[in-house]
């Protein structure tokens, strides 16, 4: 990525100029990106850490309490469950989403026609506002007159609290995300399968290779890149839902899908309790860079293949 | 290249499968949208409405306490702006990170980048704060300002693209004594229009989709966009599910409208998006 200077060291007054001419019309073009990113994202990062060791409410003066915010968070029941919520959405959230995203995408890397049509179909539930398909599918999931256990009763299965049973209300509106995103990294990891050269296809089949070992010794290791940005950004989104847990269930019933975002939203802009809402920040913040760094580790391992 | 009988036959049904559990739910908000409150509550449901109840699109459009197309008019009042502004600075940006030599540029282009995966609630309070400050919560500025001059996602899409324009075509400019904004203005961005393209749909769709900023920073009802209005007026309506889907088809109509004419871009630009840097 870095750029290589290849001057000459008589060259070099002349250049000194240029560098410097060039050095301020860079800072002149991201002088408004720049601005905007140290105001509007490094400040609030570094004051939200700042925060969280206040005791900050709308009103008053805020009081420095060291890590008090911190102390109280983990003996904050309602947090314990609302972090334990979160992380239970991340492990049936991630892993379900992508084998959805990879076996389509698979399904969609053969010679077959109308191509373009799935592509279409599959990517306009990503387009449709959260709130739409929020709405949608609490009408769907509704447990008297909801389509879903109509159907499921032909099946003998009598009627599902889909989103009143605080034992699946957490999967009920995963599976809703699920339906939602899955188009998206489906595209990502399709444009990897197609990127994949006919050659080593050619070369496998010479060997008489089955469709399974070319997806196995093949698809999968060559998409590893792929692979590794999509979990990567899917996990960091995991960890922040919000919107589909605010409309379809309002964090209940009980605290059941209360998530860490929910939560902090809750403290933050409904009981006002800003500090202790930045102490979460600063939490969920550590948990997603530590949860990346791990990721990092056992991933890469494995994207070597790449020569 | 052979393929197994079997595997396409499997990839198919896959297919076929999944576009059915794809298209069903929006099937069933369709007709949902136009059936009478008894159907809907009816049992067993009916899956088409007896009579297609055309007065649920009237009756939304002003069953709120703002109008539907006043909701409309103010998310356009953030979206256009955002799209418009965002694409214009980042572009600046990307220029600079893509073609000028100028002191900390891979850092400050690194730290762009990895901004991407710090999450929306550590910058939420205190940028509301500030707002607070400033005095404009209840305004659109906090919904435009902070994507207005530019957001990493934006200048890393664009300088990816225009790292694939050679560089060619500027020296002849550079020649004739063009400065670099010039060769900006006249030469990279008009070349850059399938990118900006694609961007433009990605910040339509993420501004007008946006939930969380309306409903922090916007408090009178006149001014909702159409996401806050709609969930709110689920509220005062909660098992009014007719006018429900019938104002969730409305809120779709411009996405849909979006979606259809610029496909092409957005798989572009996810593909693009998907590469590492």
């Amino acid at each position: 990525m870095a750029s290589v200077n290849t001057n000459s060291p008589k060259k070099k007054t002349k250049n000194m100029t240029l560098h410097k001419k060039d050095a301020i019309s860079g800072y002149m073009f991201i002088a408004p990106a720049l601005i905007s990113f140290l105001v509007f994202v490094l400040y609030p990062v570094i004051a939200s850490f700042v925060i969280s060791g206040f005791n900050w409410g709308i009103l008053g003066t805020p009081k420095f309490i060291g890590l008090e915010n911190y102390k109280t968070l983990f003996n904050d029941p309602v947090f314990i469950e609302s972090l334990k919520n979160t992380f239970k959405w991340v492990i049936i959230y991630v892993p379900f989403s992508i084998l959805v995203s990879l076996i389509i995408a698979l399904a969609m890397d053969m010679p077959l026609r109308g191509i373009g049509f799935f592509r279409t179909m599959f990517y306009l539930p990503v387009m449709t506002p959260m709130v739409v398909c929020a709405l949608l599918f609490v009408w769907i999931y509704n447990t008297e007159f909801g389509v879903l256990n109509y159907v499921l009763s032909f099946f003998d299965i009598s009627a599902i609290g889909w989103l009143s049973d605080k034992r699946i209300s957490l999967i009920s509106i995963a599976l809703m995300s699920v339906w939602k995103h899955s188009g998206y990294n489906m595209l990502i990891l399709l444009s990897a399968l197609q990127g994949i050269p006919d050659s080593l296809y050619e070369a496998a089949a010479l060997d008489g290779i089955t469709p399974w070992r070319k997806l196995i010794d093949i698809k999968l290791p060559l998409i590893m890149p792929s692979m590794y940005f999509v979990v990567l950004t899917s996990v960091i989104d995991a960890f922040q839902v919000f919107t589909e847990v605010f409309i379809m269930t309002k964090g209940g019933p009980g605290y059941s899908t209360h998530t860490v975002s929910y939560y902090l939203f809750a403290n933050a802009f409904e009981y006002g309790k800003m500090g202790y809402a930045c102490a979460m920040a600063v939490v969920m913040f550590i948990i997603i860079l530590v949860v990346t760094l791990i990721q990092d580790k056992i991933m890469n391992k494995n994207v070597q293949y790449d020569s | 290249m052979k393929q197994s009988k079997k595997s396409i036959v499997l990839s198919y049904a896959i297919l076929a499968f999944a576009t059915l559990i794809v298209l069903l739910p929006f099937f069933w908000m369709l007709v949902s949208s136009f059936k009478s409150q008894r159907e809907l509550f009816a049992y067993p449901p009916k899956f088409l409405p007896s009579v297609w109840k055309w007065e649920n699109y009237k009756q939304v459009l002003s069953a709120g306490s703002i109008s539907f197309f006043q909701m409309f008019l103010n998310s356009m009042k953030v979206t256009l702006p955002v799209v418009v502004l965002n694409i214009t600075f980042s572009s600046l940006a990307a220029y600079a990170f893509a073609r000028i030599n100028f002191p900390f540029k891979n850092f400050i282009f690194m730290m762009f980048i990895s901004s991407m995966m710090i999450p929306a609630a550590v910058v939420m309070i205190p940028r509301f704060m500030l707002f607070t400050n400033l005095k404009l919560v209840d305004t659109y500025w906090p919904l435009i300002l902070p994507s207005a001059f530019g957001t990493a996602f934006s200048i890393f899409l664009l300088r990816q693209f225009f790292m694939t324009i050679p560089k060619d075509l500027e020296e002849a400019a550079v020649i004739d004594g063009c400065g670099k904004f010039r060769i900006w203005a006249t030469i990279i961005v008009p070349l850059s229009k399938p990118i900006i393209a694609t961007l433009s749909v990605f910040l339509f769709q993420g501004t007008y989709n946006d939930f969380m900023g309306p409903l922090i920073y916007l408090n009178t009802d006149t001014k909702f966009t159409i996401q806050l209005g709609l969930a709110s007026f689920r509220n005062s309506f909660a098992t009014r599910y007719d006018l429900i889907m019938a104002g969730s088809m409305l809120a779709l109509i411009p996405v849909l409208i979006i979606y259809i004419v610029c496909q092409k871009y957005i798989v572009k630009g996810i593909v693009m998006s998907g590469l590492k840097g």
